[in-house]
């Protein structure tokens, strides 16, 4: 297993826009990183240098001190699962697994023996000699993770892998790399846009902007203290309402208001800015009374077993959406509330300075 | 074609004729096919069946296959097929080989890569006349290019690059590279860039990709492409007569057929070696074609996309 594989200013530029803009950042062995932020914002490019499919235009890359940011692909020795998978379509699963075995040159027997061994870890030995275009997507998605994990790379990077799957088999999925990722101590970089996905598998997230890291650190910190407005929006605040600030701020809490909402939540501004965002999560808005009272009217009902996705509009226009057992049906008035330390108060601008690296 | 997903819901008994001959694909939109058909009837079987019932009536008389045994017993006529083998195979292969490489630097997206190919391409449209008439000039012993190097100091008398056996294969070359250039880069670009870029990160160097990945997943392209290059160049006549030495080296099949159809006026004759060299032509696609069914020849992407 790595020590540590350091990033140190890793830059990309298109032209002359920059898709990933000075990334600092430490992997320790073992550990697995999700790279999250939306389609654009340079995730699977920091994921393409780091494989070194794309060469840098600035910044360094040190594998232990090693320093590997010239090295071509093939030398680096990482291990990646592809979006699309990427399976030679013209090999058996077998060939396909024991590819990368047969370029460092293995002899035979070490070949067969370490194949069949990742097979049966990834459960596909009864497929072993089928062609990749008669596995199902699952399954393909298998020989794609166990062709890059019989080569017991350092490191293990992995681009949106389950985004093909379908709902009940992304789920299994997840499950499955979390698994081997324990099981075989990867060190594992993992690219998604999915927040939840990211938060089930990730023992540290990066949060990624317009090629800018935007806050790093382990899901227990950013779900509950996410450090802007924009990482919010990724960490289930649905709500994200824009305000301004009316009474200054007094032990932690200011009082915003807009549109008729008046409202008292956690100071999370970085000054004493004017414009703010107050980012609450849907299910800690509640049908009832109590502080931060709102009135609004049911608008749309959507089932979801144990609760019901609520969203309400309030006399002036402002939507709000809330989790709730409650039974509304829509033309309901209700009265919403929530606890001020559940309510959030950033800087409009998007808040972090994004100096938050590790 | 035919979908079978109502075949459960509609019983049995229900099924009219028509929605029965619809699950197995047979409706009207067969009709569509009936200009084509009549097409390859008229143009293709009647004139073979004409042509290969004149040729087992031979003229002088001596039996159905005199006009075979003539040809074959004459080594002047039977030297032909190899004389036309001699400039097909070697332009499908300098055709088919050049292109390889030039269509795999041109696949992915580049500044000029439509002058480039527009280049590469403009001897297609010039056809074959045209090309004959620049080489008599360019190769000619008075032609730029032997003066160039004689100028230089390189040759001493003119290379005799026209009217024989290499101005002709150098006109195939030109006039058939469009041809498999465009066929091997379309087929190219058909193949899922990912699955090389997945072929690096498991340690396979810039050869091993080539040869490992895109070239077995390339190779049936490459023998349809070699096999109409090939058709294309075993019915050379124009460059034969103009730039060979139509009676000597460069007697091809085609110019053997018409010598005995319009020259001797042996109608007959001319339709057995017309027949000839169609059934040459098949063996050697057939060999292509089936070297081709030995290959891998399923999709050529790695996956869902």
């Amino acid at each position: 297993m790595i020590g540590e594989l350091r990033l140190a200013g890793v830059t990309r530029r298109f032209g002359d826009q920059a898709a990933l803009d000075g990334l600092d950042l430490t992997i320790r062995g073992g550990e697995f990183i999700a790279l999250l932020g939306p389609s654009g914002c340079g995730k699977t490019t920091a994921l393409n240098c780091l494989a070194g499919l794309l060469p840098l235009s600035g910044g360094e890359i040190h594998l232990d001190g090693d320093r590997i940011d010239g090295l071509p692909p093939e030398r680096r020795g990482f291990g990646m699962v592809f979006q699309n998978y990427a399976l030679f379509p013209h090999l058996s699963v077998r060939r396909n697994v024991a590819f990368g075995l047969e370029m460092a040159g293995k002899p035979k027997q070490e070949r067969a023996g370490k194949v069949d061994e990742v097979l049966d870890l990834v459960g596909l030995q009864p497929h072993a000699g089928k062609y990749p275009a008669q596995l199902s997507g699952g399954q393909q998605q298998r020989v794609a993770i166990a062709r890059a994990v019989v080569m017991e790379p350092p490191l293990m990077l992995m681009d949106e892998p389950l985004s093909n799957l379908d709902a009940k088999l992304r789920l299994e999925m997840r499950t499955e790399i979390r698994r081997l990722h324990q099981q075989l101590d990867l060190t594992t970089v993992y690219v998604t846009h999915d927040q939840e996905e990211a938060l089930s598998l990730a023992d540290r997230l990066v949060l990624l902007r317009d090629g800018v890291v935007e806050q790093v650190g382990p899901p227990e910190e950013l779900y509950p203290q996410p450090a802007s407005a924009y990482v919010a929006g990724f960490m289930g605040y649905r709500n994200l309402l824009e305000m301004e600030v009316d009474v200054g701020a007094s032990n932690g809490h200011v009082s915003v208001g807009a549109k008729g909402v008046k409202l008292r939540g956690t100071d999370r501004r970085d000054g004493t800015g004017t414009r703010v965002i107050c980012a609450i999560r849907p299910e800690d808005l509640h049908p009832g009374e109590g502080p931060n009272a709102v009135e609004a009217k049911v608008v749309v009902v959507e089932y979801r077993g144990q609760e019901h996705a609520v969203e309400a509009v309030t006399e002036q226009g402002t939507a709000l959406h809330l989790l709730t057992t409650d039974r509304l049906v829509p033309g309901d008035a209700v009265t919403l509330s929530a606890d001020p330390e559940r309510v959030l108060v950033f800087d409009a601008e998007g808040g972090g300075d994004g100096d938050d690296d590790v | 074609m035919a979908t079978t997903t109502s075949e459960a819901a509609v019983p049995i008994s229900g099924q009219t004729r028509r929605s029965r001959l619809a699950e197995r694909g047979v409706d009207r939109t067969l009709l569509l096919l009936l200009p084509a058909l009549v097409l390859l009837l008229a143009m293709f079987a009647y004139p073979f069946i004409y042509g290969l019932q004149l040729s087992l009536r031979p003229q002088e008389g001596g039996g159905l296959l005199a006009n075979y045994r003539n040809f074959f017993s004459d080594a002047y006529e039977a030297g032909t097929i190899w004389k036309t083998l001699k400039l097909a195979i070697p332009a499908t292969a300098v055709n088919v080989l050049a292109s390889i490489p030039i269509a795999y630097f041109m696949r992915g997206p580049f500044r000029g890569k439509r002058l480039l190919t527009a280049i590469l391409v403009v001897p297609v449209t010039l056809g074959t006349v045209l090309v004959a008439e620049g080489l008599l000039r360019y190769l000619g012993p008075r032609g730029w290019f032997n003066r160039t190097l004689i100028e230089l100091g390189i040759l001493s008398e003119p290379l005799r690059l026209v009217h024989n056996y290499w101005g002709v294969l150098f006109s195939l070359i030109i006039t058939g590279f469009p041809f498999a250039f465009l066929l091997i880069l379309s087929y190219m670009s058909g193949i899922d860039p990912t699955l090389e870029r997945a072929a690096a990160t498991l340690g396979a160097g810039p050869w091993q990709r080539f040869r490992r990945i895109l070239l077995p997943l390339l190779a049936p392209g490459l023998a349809t492409t070699a096999v109409l290059c090939f058709v294309l160049a075993f019915a050379v006549f124009p460059s034969a007569s103009l730039v060979g030495q139509p009676s000597g080296s460069t007697r091809v099949l085609s110019i053997a057929a018409y010598h005995a159809a319009f020259e001797d006026y042996d109608y007959s004759m001319g339709s057995a070696i017309a027949m000839i060299m169609g059934g040459v032509e098949l063996a050697v696609i057939g060999l292509l074609l089936f070297g081709r069914s030995r290959l891998y020849s399923g999709p050529s992407t790695g996956g869902k996309g």
